[in-house]
């Protein structure tokens, strides 16, 4: 513990918190201090989240909270008290990949990897949102999101893909 | 990170009442600034007071015509907004150039307001900076400098204002609205952010324990002219070395009023009420708007990274006067400028 600080005897107590992890509710005792995407990780075992620079400025630690993707390295999990969280984990249903994962894998969407769960989870956000239509507008509200590797290219065909299908689908 | 305890507010009151009783406490919303500062150990609030369950959430017609934004709402809810998209487009577009859609889910309204500077010393608790320690000097003066400020400087600090929002809220003539122990206030936000001065350690008029409730646009009559330009170091999720904000009244082609604000360039966003009124009852003109660039810059003064900012500001005030005559926006997706 850092100095300046009162001693263990006066360690703030932890705070029950709830949260819908991936469809599964998930009760949890925390400090205040614990970040959102430590809690997944660290405490829940949810490694798919990666976190890059820890201060908002990568995209690696991408979630959905409350149908919103967020950096959950920029968030108490205290605060996020009662939320539904979706990460990389949550997107297969029944064994089937969500049509990103697939369009990333049709599309050599990725090198290293690293970024990937982050960019998926933000491209799924972004497709629900429906507000990108041109590759211009799928690379700006896709900035959130840095490849270290530059699969750029790859990973708006792959965004693409699934919004032309959706076109399709619905019309 | 420090240790703190935490409090979830469930009135303003009582949000207001906790912080006042304690001078190391501090408001806590989309936390994308302050638990970024807590992380580099810049910010160590004792006590965290989360605000995010407070009715602060809503955007609703304000008496007399304007737009009332709560404290809450979220940056990405206000520049989707129907109503701030068809009446203020200039702030839609203003909140779409900065951070990333992901930041914009979680920063808010008043958050955004009171972000602090990005100056890297500032950042840095192992160097000295006036904004950190007062009186323990400003590193910033003589050592790198590309993204400091160029007007309105103190020999105690040179950093500026990183907010895209609050530039086009200061052309809007917005109101900060808040609440404190002693009661509400409505602060101009031209007076809410501050200079330097003697200073530096104080970036806005709000006193400890009062919380900002929402922020008020007026009605206006700046309809499809404006511009919301921003030049940075590559084309998204980058902080302004300069940005304008530009809305016109046009009458034909002559300008029947304007208002401009500069960010990037300033401890606040910048506006000069002798260089708008040059404007006024003036065709649109580039040689108008070059003369109108030159008065604001003035009295610019560059330091040995950012002298480049001065030309750079004014042939953006020059490009960005164009735009809004034209009727012709900076697009945020689109990042040419044309
Ligand atoms: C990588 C990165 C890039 C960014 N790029 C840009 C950019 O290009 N342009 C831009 O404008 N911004 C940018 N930002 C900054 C971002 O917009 C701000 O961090 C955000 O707006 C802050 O809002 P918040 O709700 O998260 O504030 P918080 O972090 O919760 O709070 C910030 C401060 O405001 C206080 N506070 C919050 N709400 C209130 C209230 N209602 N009343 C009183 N006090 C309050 C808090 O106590 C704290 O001191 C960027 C941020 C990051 C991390
Ligand atoms: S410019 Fe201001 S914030 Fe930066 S080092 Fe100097 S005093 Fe600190
Ligand atoms: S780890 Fe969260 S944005 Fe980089
Ligand atoms: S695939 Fe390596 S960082 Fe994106």
């Amino acid at each position: 513990m850092s100095a300046g600080h009162s001693g263990s005897a006066t360690l703030p107590e932890r705070i029950p918190v709830t949260l819908t992890v991936n469809g599964e509710v998930r009760q949890l005792d925390v400090l205040p201090w614990t970040v959102l995407l430590d809690l997944l990780r660290d405490h829940l075992a949810l490694t798919g989240t990666k976190k890059g620079c820890d201060h908002g400025q990568c995209g690696a630690c991408t979630v959905i909270v409350d149908g919103k993707r967020i950096n959950s390295c920029m968030a108490f999990a205290v605060m996020k008290d009662g939320s539904n969280v979706t990460t990389i984990e949550g997107l297969a249903k029944d064994g089937a990949l969500h049509p990103l994962q697939q369009a990333f894998i049709d599309h050599d969407a990725f090198q290293c990897g690293y970024c990937t769960p982050g960019q998926i989870c933000s491209g799924v956000a972004l497709i629900e949102e429906g507000r990108a239509k041109t590759r211009d507008e799928i690379r700006e509200f896709m900035s959130g999101n840095i490849c270290r590797c530059g699969a750029y290219t790859n990973i708006v065909d792959a965004i693409e893909q699934v919004i032309g299908a959706n076109g399709e689908a619905g019309r | 990170m420090n240790r703190f305890s935490y409090l979830r507010a469930t009135s303003i009151d009582e949000a207001v009442r906790a912080a006042a009783a304690d001078p190391t406490s501090r408001f806590i919303a989309g936390g994308t600034n302050l638990i970024d500062l807590m992380k580099y150990n810049v910010e160590r609030p004792e006590r965290l007071i989360d605000i995010t369950r407070l009715p602060l959430n809503r955007i609703e017609e304000a008496d007399g015509g304007g737009l009332r934004i709560g404290a809450l709402v979220t940056n990405d809810e206000a520049a989707s907004d129907p109503r701030i998209r068809d009446r203020y487009p200039l702030l839609s577009s203003a909140i779409l150039a900065g951070a990333s859609p992901q930041l914009r889910n979680s920063a808010t309204t008043g958050g955004n307001l009171l972000q602090r500077t990005r100056c890297y010393y500032f950042y840095d608790p192992g160097t000295p900076c006036n904004k950190r320690e007062p009186g323990t000097g400003c590193p910033a003066a003589f050592g790198r400098n590309r993204i400091h400020a160029i007007l309105g400087t103190s020999e105690h600090c040179i950093a500026t204002h990183p907010s895209d929002m609050a530039v086009a809220l200061a052309a809007l003539e917005a109101v900060v609205h808040v609440a404190g122990p002693d009661g509400e206030r409505a602060i101009p936000l031209s007076d809410f952010h501050r200079l330097p001065g003697d200073h530096p350690e104080i970036d806005t008029t709000l006193r400890h324990g009062e919380i900002i409730t929402a922020v008020e646009l007026p009605p206006t009559d700046y309809g499809r002219h404006y511009t919301y330009l921003k030049l940075r170091d590559r084309l998204s999720y980058a902080f302004a070395l300069v940005s304008v904000a530009v809305a016109l009244q046009m009458d034909g082609d002559t300008i029947a009023d304007a208002r401009l604000a500069l960010g990037g360039v300033a401890h606040k966003p910048w506006r000069d009420p002798e260089g708008e009124a040059m404007l006024r009852g003036q065709p649109a003109a580039e040689d108008r708007f070059a003369a109108v660039a030159s008065h604001i810059l003035k009295d610019a003064k560059g330091y040995e990274d950012n002298a480049f900012k001065i030309d750079l500001a004014k042939r953006a005030i020059i490009r960005a006067l164009s735009q809004a005559a034209a009727g012709t926006p900076q697009s945020q997706t689109d990042k040419r400028i044309q």
